[in-house]
């Protein structure tokens, strides 16, 4: 999509923007009505909200953003990215581990 | 000197340069932003059993200002989209409704903002909490609007505190008793009563905190990218006539950047609102 330029093939896109626009919206009702029920499971709870987010993430990324068409040189720095903030959100949670060897001994 | 590939794409990776130079950008956010946010996880999973408030921000606004976002996003793409099809006066009106949009965000958040600031917790010398939205102040008094439950049972504004003297999710409360239908009433304490008043800005507790820095940093994104949205609608669109092309990728190029700030927010609004 990004590295079409006719008028034409533009045309063919619009609609599909407007359609991710739909979703988006559909998506951000959904997640409303979803925090009102109320789920035993908090860890339920949160990887649900996470994954429709998620899924409006790709949506605006992959369409909004063109990724869905891009050159691997993009690919490359956004898995490389992922790689990081992986890694970032890995050491955050091992931290919290009890028995991590960073907390004091005393 | 013409700068080169500011159009055309290099033969090694097949893009203009300020394509790649956005990505980068973007990339050097997403550890910004992800580092934000494991500082919430970290807070939020530390905390008391408990001790976490919920119920303090207003969904429904919340809910409003994403779906402002949302429709940004696909107002800055139609931009764009407008460019290439040389449709000059839709990408300006596609732009000016992106940049309505953002100053919407912007206005809604301050009004969010503003209910913190002047939503206040007393704590009063015998251990009774008060805890209300201000109505006015004097060097004699100050008169606080409370909510009460709808079912009479004893609420935050009246005398309510937990065994370590902190209120009982005081301001979920008054959230829940909106909802709820509940009725408000005026307190009125005398500042000789006062051991301690703060109002629910970034320093009355954790969550605060981490709410205020990442809406806080969020805002200043949309802030900067709704700047450079408006320079490009108003008098950086001159380059439309000189140089189409070039001009065509500073929109796709600023596009980028705001939907980003429309996927920070995707995450941030569920985290901070709902769960």
């Amino acid at each position: 999509m990004a590295h079409t330029h006719s008028p034409e093939e533009i045309k063919k896109s619009v609609r599909k923007y407007m359609m991710v626009f739909g979703a988006l919206l559909v998506g951000t009702v959904i997640t409303v009505a979803a925090s009102y029920i109320h789920f035993e499971n908090f860890t339920f709870t949160v990887l649900l909200a996470l994954f429709i987010a998620s899924i409006k993430a790709f949506l605006v990324a992959g369409w909004f953003m063109h990724l869905i068409s891009e050159r691997k040189m993009i690919y490359f720095i956004l898995t490389a990215t992922v790689f990081f903030f992986a890694g970032l959100v890995y050491l955050t949670l091992w931290s919290m581990a009890p028995d991590s060897f960073i907390h004091i001994r005393r | 000197m013409e700068i080169p590939y500011t159009v055309h794409e290099r033969e090694d990776t097949g893009l203009y340069n300020a394509k790649v130079g956005i990505w980068l950008f973007l990339a050097s956010e997403v550890m910004l932003f992800g580092a934000l946010f494991s500082a919430y996880i970290l807070l939020r999973v530390g905390a008391s059993p408990g001790a976490w408030p919920t119920g303090l921000l207003n969904v429904p606004i919340g809910t409003v200002n994403t779906i402002v976002l949302i429709t940004s996003s696909i107002t800055v793409v139609m931009a764009w989209a407008s460019l290439k099809m040389n449709q000059f006066g839709k990408f300006k009106m596609y732009q000016t409704i992106t940049v309505l949009c953002a100053l919407m965000f912007c206005g809604i958040k301050s009004y969010e903002y503003y209910d913190k600031f002047t939503h206040y917790e007393i704590i009063k010398h015998d251990g009774t909490v008060v805890d209300g939205h201000l109505v006015s102040q004097n060097t004699n008094e100050v008169v606080l609007h409370v909510s009460h439950k709808a079912t009479g049972a004893a609420t935050h504004g009246k005398e309510e505190h937990n065994a370590a003297g902190q209120p009982k999710d005081s301001a979920k409360n008054e959230s829940a008793s909106h909802a709820a239908g509940g009725h408000h009433d005026e307190v009125r304490v005398p500042r000789s009563e006062i051991r301690k008043m703060e109002n629910y800005g970034p320093w009355h507790n954790t969550y605060l905190a981490i709410y205020f820095t990442l809406t806080g940093l969020h805002a200043l994104h949309v802030i900067g990218g709704a700047a450079v949205i408006a320079y490009l609608l108003g008098p950086g669109s001159k380059m439309w006539k000189t140089e189409p092309e070039r001009f065509t990728n500073r929109i796709e190029v600023s596009g980028l950047f705001w939907h980003f700030v429309d996927l920070v927010w995707i995450f941030l609004f569920p985290v901070l609102y709902l769960l």
